[in-house]
């Protein structure tokens, strides 16, 4: 499929650990697909595997952004191509502002020796980080040095508004987070909702859910997809917990 | 025979064999000392320069002394065993003297140096330029405001012959010929670098820069370089150095002698970029007297092995001096750096910080000294090291030397090892950057605050061959 990210049949591993067992979805751009599931299920495995982590082996399968292969790609091709992960603990790196983090990412996706229209970039980022109702002050702040939990996940939702990917995978981005940067987050990933992107939301709780409202929900269990709906199988799976999934695994 | 005519006519003997030069070298060097060092080498330097009695004396003395020391394995690397004194060439220069104009310099060497930007950053941001082509400067220019103000941006060999009067007091006592195995050797051959004097008062608003460049394979370069700022006045100087690559290693061992007159400021900036086959041996030293600042920027990145360690000597009331560091040694190389702060006075104050990047099976060492005898009071220093390692192989050591007694002195020292670690370099290759470029930028960020002290044409350069150097050692 042309406007899709697309996962067929992913088995991917840690060490001898199997993690990822005939995992199959399709995100079509333009909708926001939430998986849910209890922890250890593989769902930040998942996200990793997609942007090429190093330390997982894929054994088969494959995942396609709008038909291009992505699997045994490196991960700063499988960015390129369109892949955005917002990290659930995301690396702090000493002594490099968040302006020329942001700006090298953008470089990087220039061809080489194009010029950089500065002034544009910094208008860009300064009318984004208004919307996350950060502080200008932030841009000269190091990537993740000193940042409360909110602050991190803000920062992460900055880079995704100005990378502008094909999809993002929002890795538990609501861990850590309380009520108003939830919110002011949630506005931020909303206003990015569109026709020319897809999202990917990986959470524990339905409480992210409220605020990004997904077109698609699914349950996700001991390496794959077990249950798929709409938006009100998020609720029903919080209402009966996920031991209701386990059971009724157990009993199918 | 007066001297003059005896130089005139070793002159003219000299011009004989450079015919016979033309025909054998393949690089066309008129003047080529041979291969290996005796007396003889030494007195044919001296003759070529057509230099007084007393520095062929300075210079044979030296060669004594070169000779007579150890090499000093006890305490720094093995590898220095395998520097081969008798298959270097100690002097090689084209016989010309230093062009005005950039139109005059030979073609080949222009483009050298057109290659590496250097007309250009004169053009833009420089007060003065000197560049040296293996033995000797084949360019040197300074802006006429700076001759008007009395300014003296010369050679050594010009300095000792023009202003014996300022340079001969200074020569030689910041840093002796026995100092150490290798000022000695710089003292016996030394050709090029940098004379010069800053006139009382005068405050020279931007940087004089001097470029090196090593050319000819088994070569020497011995550059000597004296700074004099008089009383009150303020000058930087900027030295950039590169090399070829060579199949064979290459020797370059520099002394460098700064001596900040009464409430002078002087600041010497280094950014050595080396191939990696050079061993790099090199002797700074500053001397402030009071109220005096002289301030070490040191970026080595490169070279098979660096050894340097500058140094002030803290000598009048007030004095200051400061050496900020950086050394990047990547695979296969040793970058053995540091910083030495003798204080002499009261209330001298000195600042070090020196950080290191080890990269792949890239070695870096720090020694540092600080010294302040019991006799002194209130006086300070600040020694702040800091290392980052790229990977496991990597390897860095920290031998800091303080010795400080007396009262009310007082010394802070911090270390710190830090590394990258593979989930920093997978987030950045996430957002985009190949594994080279996010690398450099981790590099970057380490150094940032250093590099923020540098004037910017050379923090943009820095960076830059922090870049060159991320990149290449990603397989």
């Amino acid at each position: 499929m042309p406007d899709s990210l697309v996962i067929k049949n992913l088995n991917a591993s840690i060490g001898d650990r199997a993690i990822l067992k005939d995992f199959s979805l399709t995100v079509p751009k333009g909708e926001v697909h939430a998986i849910m599931g209890p922890n250890g299920t593989g769902k930040s495995t998942l996200a990793k595997v997609l942007a090429g982590h190093p330390d997982y082996s894929v054994q088969s399968g494959e995942a396609f952004i709008d038909g291009e292969q992505i699997i045994g790609q490196e991960p700063d091709a499988i960015a390129r191509a369109g892949l955005f992960l917002a990290f659930q603990y995301p690396s702090e790196i000493p002594g490099v502002t968040i302006a020329n983090f942001i700006r090298a990412a953008l470089v990087a996706r220039q061809a080489k020796g194009a010029p950089f229209d500065a002034k544009a970039y910094y208008a860009e980022l300064y009318a984004k980080m208004d919307t996350l109702k950060m502080d200008r002050k932030f841009t000269s702040r190091f990537v993740n040095e000193g940042f409360s939990g909110g602050e991190k996940k803000r920062c992460e939702i900055l880079q995704l508004m100005m990378l502008k990917p094909k999809y993002a995978v929002l890795d538990e981005t609501d861990s850590g987070l309380d009520i108003d940067a939830l919110r002011i987050v949630s506005e931020g990933v909303n206003r990015l909702r569109g026709p020319d992107m897809g999202f990917l939301v990986i959470t524990h709780y339905q409480r992210l859910l409220e605020y990004i409202v997904p077109d698609r929900v699914h349950i996700m269990y001991d390496g794959r997809i077990v249950h798929s709906g709409d938006k009100d199988l998020a609720i029903e799976l919080e209402a009966k917990g996920y031991d209701w999934v386990k059971k009724d695994l157990a009993s199918a | 025979m007066s001297e003059l005519d005896d130089n005139q006519a070793q002159r003219d003997a000299i011009a004989v064999d450079r015919t016979k030069g033309d025909f054998k070298y393949e690089e066309n060097y008129a003047f080529d000392a041979g291969i290996g060092l005796s007396a003889k080498v030494v007195d044919y330097i001296s003759n070529v320069k057509g230099e007084d009695a007393w520095i062929n004396e300075f210079r044979q003395k030296a060669l004594k002394i070169f000779t007579d020391l150890p090499m000093p394995t006890h305490w720094a690397t093995e590898d220095l065993k395998n520097i081969k004194f008798d298959e270097i060439r100690y002097y090689l220069s084209k016989g010309q003297k230093a062009s005005r104009t950039w139109e005059e310099v030979p073609d080949d060497v222009k483009e050298t140096f057109e290659r590496l930007g250097i007309p250009e950053a004169e053009r833009k941001f420089l007060a003065g330029v000197e560049a040296q082509f293996d033995s000797e400067a084949v360019y040197s220019r300074m802006k006429d405001e700076m001759s008007k103000l009395g300014v003296i941006f010369c050679g050594p060999t010009e300095g000792l012959r023009d202003h014996p009067e300022i340079f001969r007091k200074w020569f030689g006592k910041v840093i002796p010929a026995g100092d150490n195995k290798f000022a000695a050797l710089n003292s016996a051959v030394f050709s090029g670098g940098s004379f010069i004097y800053i006139p009382k008062g005068v405050k020279v608003a931007q940087p004089l820069q001097a470029y090196f460049r090593i050319n000819a394979e088994n070569f020497g370069q011995f550059e000597r370089t004296l700074i004099i700022a008089d009383e009150g006045s303020e000058v930087t100087y900027m030295e950039g150095c590169t090399a070829p690559k060579f199949e064979t290693a290459t020797l370059h061992s520099a002394v460098v002698e700064l001596v900040a007159l009464k409430g002078a400021k002087i600041q010497y900036i280094t950014v050595q970029n080396w191939s990696a086959n050079v061993f790099n041996l090199v002797t700074k030293r500053g001397v402030a007297e009071e109220d005096a600042e002289v301030r070490w920027i040191d970026c080595n990145i490169g070279s098979r092995l660096t050894m340097k360690y500058p140094g002030v000597v803290l000598r009048g009331k007030r004095a200051r001096g400061e050496v900020l560091s950086i050394a990047l040694a990547n695979d296969g190389q040793h970058q053995d750096t540091g910083a030495k702060m003798i204080h002499a006075a009261d209330e001298t104050s000195s600042n070090i910080i020196a950080k290191s990047i080890s990269v792949g099976a890239g070695r870096s060492t720090y020694r540092g000294l600080v010294h302040i005898p019991k006799t002194l009071r209130n006086c300070k220093n600040n020694t702040e090291c800091d290392a980052l390692l790229i990977n496991e192989h990597s390897r860095t050591d920290t031998y800091p030397a303080i010795s400080v007694r007396g009262q009310k002195n007082s010394v802070q020292h911090e270390a710190s090892v830090s590394k990258v670690s593979a989930e920093q370099i997978f987030y950045m290759m996430q957002r985009g950057l190949t594994e080279g470029e996010a690398m450099s930028l981790a590099v970057n960020g380490f150094v940032n605050d250093l590099v923020k002290e540098f004037p910017m044409e050379y923090s943009v350069e820095l960076k830059r061959l922090i870049e060159l150097q991320m990149e290449g050692s990603v397989g």
